[in-house]
């Protein structure tokens, strides 16, 4: 162990990370999983969505903005944490038009995932049902609104990854949504396929055309295994 | 429940809750100014939205979406909105692994609404009587009548549960199609495990055929005309004259077995059938164009399968349908109880091609989804549960789906159920009440039909049936509810 290893406790239990890394780096790394949705390891952090919200020495804090330091100590799964985090996916279910029942992306929906690991069964909050439109000008790609989480994948995607400047946001609050840089819709802008920010969404917000429906019931990704549990294998006893 | 009001002295009947169908009816009598049933009509008052529903969306979602339209039969919408995609995708074959899984979840899918239909539905009013008290009509009252039609009733509807389970991922609501063909192949343990019970569930429909056509013998003059007509069928037929519930091409037959059409295209269908809206009905009256709508209207179903067709390839059910069709005495068979007796035959036949099915190495092939030149426009047509079954849409250059038609297999029937129920309300109305033993007949003559009312009005929810006797000026003489 040398003077770079970072030492804080998860929960009670003891981690290492390595400076530079965020509290979910170093927890990820350490096979402990902290719900999240705007966070991607591929891409830069924006704490955009406040689902990973931990208490980091008392104060809540998200860990994907949180550098790890020494002697932290991070709470992680504790109810109102949890009661927080669905409340959050909770108000991303109502405030857009979720119909999982037919979604593409159903069984392997990051937002959908984490409704059902978080207890998520009806919201409580009423249905806003906006008016979003569908934009399907892209020969290969669709951009369906309804289902858009404004997490900033796509934009972080797009403009680091892809070098392009293909998406942003527009608005504030509530009245806050995706745009592109065209006025004729996706299928004016620089958007290819094959870009990074086609491949980086959470939910059906993105979605490659006739590509749809092609994993079976029972195959998809979170039916295969619950959302977080790669990370928390790491932590699996070996047998 | 029931509830009872005489209105206005003695004028108009109506019934409002039909219960064991899908959906809910409202059926009203109409008297002429003698007193005699001039008219009956079973409305259908919910809300049709599901064409309009899916305009704008993604032509390769639409397998997916239209199966919530009915939470009977969502696997033949799943399958006929599936085929209609592989043409608007340019695939005019699929390939044999993907043709057969989807009529392997297709049979399972018709096996279980079948048996829903006859064992949970129909067989308390046929075994135990129309007027048996209807504390004791039910598929527990049955049970413990006759015990074996317990078993049947849940080992035969699950196991057509099974086969689409296997198929699609889960038994209602399966995802398997995607335009140009499917997303699995059938695995080996689900096929062991499906063949372990085929032979049992072979014989246990032929069983549940022995003890209905026992009923039919010591029933027969009730069996014969009860409700009864004779009318035009249509069905799809495949490409040899014999039964095909998946493929094929339309066949309708005039009430004495003369061709009105046969060979028509899914795609041509529109050139003979015209669908009329009328203002009481949420649900259209579809007619055959050559004969106008007076006497174009046509049976679908069971009954319409056996009639259509000459032969089912499957031997079992090939011979039952031999001599289900002695009935008609050379003739085509017309009594609307002889839906009962059909659909058993078809379930026969069903579990005669999964069983077939079953030991076909196709079915593992790894050859699954074509890819072919986009069209705008694609129709296709399935023989679903309840008979023909048609999907048609048009997509814009962007894949949005701009138009859609469903014609379902209770539309197609519509016409044919508002004759039983006349029919019924002229043999069995004495005077201006509503008896209970009318309640009943009506019931029994709909549920032949087994219509799948939010199905066929593309509506959610369920609701009872409502019968109103109304006298020659409309005004209501008494309503009766049935929950
Ligand atoms: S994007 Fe996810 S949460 Fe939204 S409808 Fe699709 S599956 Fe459901
Ligand atoms: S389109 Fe997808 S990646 Fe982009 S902000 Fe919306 S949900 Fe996030
Ligand atoms: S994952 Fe940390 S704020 Fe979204």
């Amino acid at each position: 162990m040398d003077d770079a290893t970072i030492r804080f406790t998860v929960d009670g239990i003891e981690i290492e990370a390595v400076a530079g890394q965020t509290v979910i780096e170093a927890c990820d790394a350490a096979g402990i999983y902290i719900p999240r949705l705007c966070h991607h390891p591929d891409l830069a952090p924006a704490g955009q969505c406040r689902v990973c919200t931990c208490t980091i020495n008392g104060r809540n804090g998200a860990a994907c903005v949180t550098p790890a330091m020494q002697g932290m100590v991070v709470e992680n799964e504790t109810k109102p944490l949890n009661d927080d985090r669905r409340a959050i996916i909770e108000m991303l279910f109502v405030e857009g038009n979720h119909p999982c029942v037919y979604c593409v992306a159903s069984g392997d929906c990051e937002l959908q995932a984490l409704g059902y690991r978080l207890g998520l069964d009806a919201p409580k909050q009423p249905y806003l049902w906006p008016g979003r439109p569908l934009d399907t000008t892209h020969p290969d790609i669709i951009l369906d609104h309804d289902r858009c989480i404004l997490c900033s994948r796509c934009i972080r995607a797009s403009r680091m990854e892809d070098g392009k400047t293909v998406f942003g946001f527009e608005g504030r609050g509530i009245a806050m949504r995706l745009n592109v840089d065209a006025q004729g819709g996706l299928g004016e802008t620089q958007m290819a396929a094959i870009d990074r920010a086609a491949s980086v969404c959470p939910v059906a917000c993105i979605v490659i055309k006739r590509d749809s429906y092609k994993v079976p019931n029972g195959k998809r990704r979170f039916d295969v295994s619950p959302i977080g549990s790669d990370i928390e294998a790491k932590r699996m006893p070996r047998t | 429940m029931t509830d009872i009001e005489l209105s206005r002295g003695p004028r108009k009947i109506v019934i409002d809750p039909v219960t064991r169908v899908e959906g809910h009816g409202k059926v009203t009598i109409r008297l002429n100014e003698a007193g005699e049933v001039e008219q009956a009509r079973f409305h259908v008052v919910e809300f049709r939205g599901f064409e309009r529903f899916i305009q704008g969306r993604m032509y390769w979602e639409v397998p997916v979406i239209v199966q919530r339209l009915c939470g009977i039969c969502p696997v033949s919408h799943h399958l006929g909105a599936a085929k209609a995609m592989d043409v608007i995708a340019g695939v005019d074959q699929v390939t044999p692994t993907a043709e057969k899984m989807r009529r392997l979840m297709h049979y399972g899918q018709v096996l279980q609404s079948n048996a829903v239909n006859f064992f949970h539905l129909a067989s308390p009013d046929l075994l135990l009587g129309f007027d048996a008290p209807v504390e004791q009509r039910n598929i527990i009252g049955v049970m413990n009548a006759f015990p074996e039609v317990g078993k049947w009733a849940i080992f035969i509807r699950k196991f057509g549960q099974q086969v689409i389970a296997a198929t699609g991922g889960r038994r209602i609501h399966p995802r398997l199609c995607v335009p140009g063909g499917v997303n699995q192949n059938l695995s080996i343990e689900n096929r062991d495990m499906l063949r372990k019970d085929v032979d049992q569930i072979v014989q246990w429909c032929r069983d549940a055929l022995e003890l209905h056509k026992s009923f039919v013998h010591s029933h027969e003059a009730l069996h014969e005309n009860f409700a009864s007509f004779p009318s035009s069928y249509m069905s799809l037929v495949g490409a040899d004259g014999g039964m095909d519930l998946y493929d094929g091409t339309l066949r309708a037959i005039d009430a004495d077995n003369t061709p009105i059409f046969e060979g028509v295209q899914p795609a041509d269908y529109a050139d003979y059938i015209v669908e009329e809206v009328r203002s009481w009905s949420y649900m259209k009256f579809p007619h055959i164009r050559s004969l106008g709508r007076e006497h174009g209207w046509y049976r679908v179903g069971p009954l319409a399968q056996l009639n259509c067709c000459a032969f089912i390839g499957t031997p079992i059910a090939n011979a039952a349908r031999t001599e289900f069709m002695a009935q008609g005495r050379g003739g085509l068979v017309h009594s609307t109880l002889s839906y009962h007796w059909a659909r058993l035959i078809c379930m026969i036949h069903c579990a005669e091609k999964i069983r077939e099915l079953l030991f076909d190495d196709d079915l593992q092939g790894t050859d699954l989804v074509l890819t072919g030149t986009r069209r705008p426009e694609g129709v296709a047509i399935i023989e679903a549960p309840r008979g023909t079954l048609i999907h048609h849409y048009t997509v814009d250059d962007n894949d949005q789906v701009s138009g859609a038609n469903l014609i379902v297999s209770t539309t197609n029937n519509n016409e044919a159920m508002n004759r039983s129920v006349k029919q019924v309300a002229v043999e069995y109305l004495t005077g201006h009440e509503i008896t209970e033993g009318l309640l009943n007949h009506i019931e029994v003559a709909i549920r032949a039909y087994d219509p799948c009312l939010s199905c066929a009005t593309h509506a959610i929810g369920q609701m009872p049936l409502v019968v109103t006797l109304e006298d020659a000026d409309g005004a209501v003489i008494a309503t009766r509810v049935k929950q």
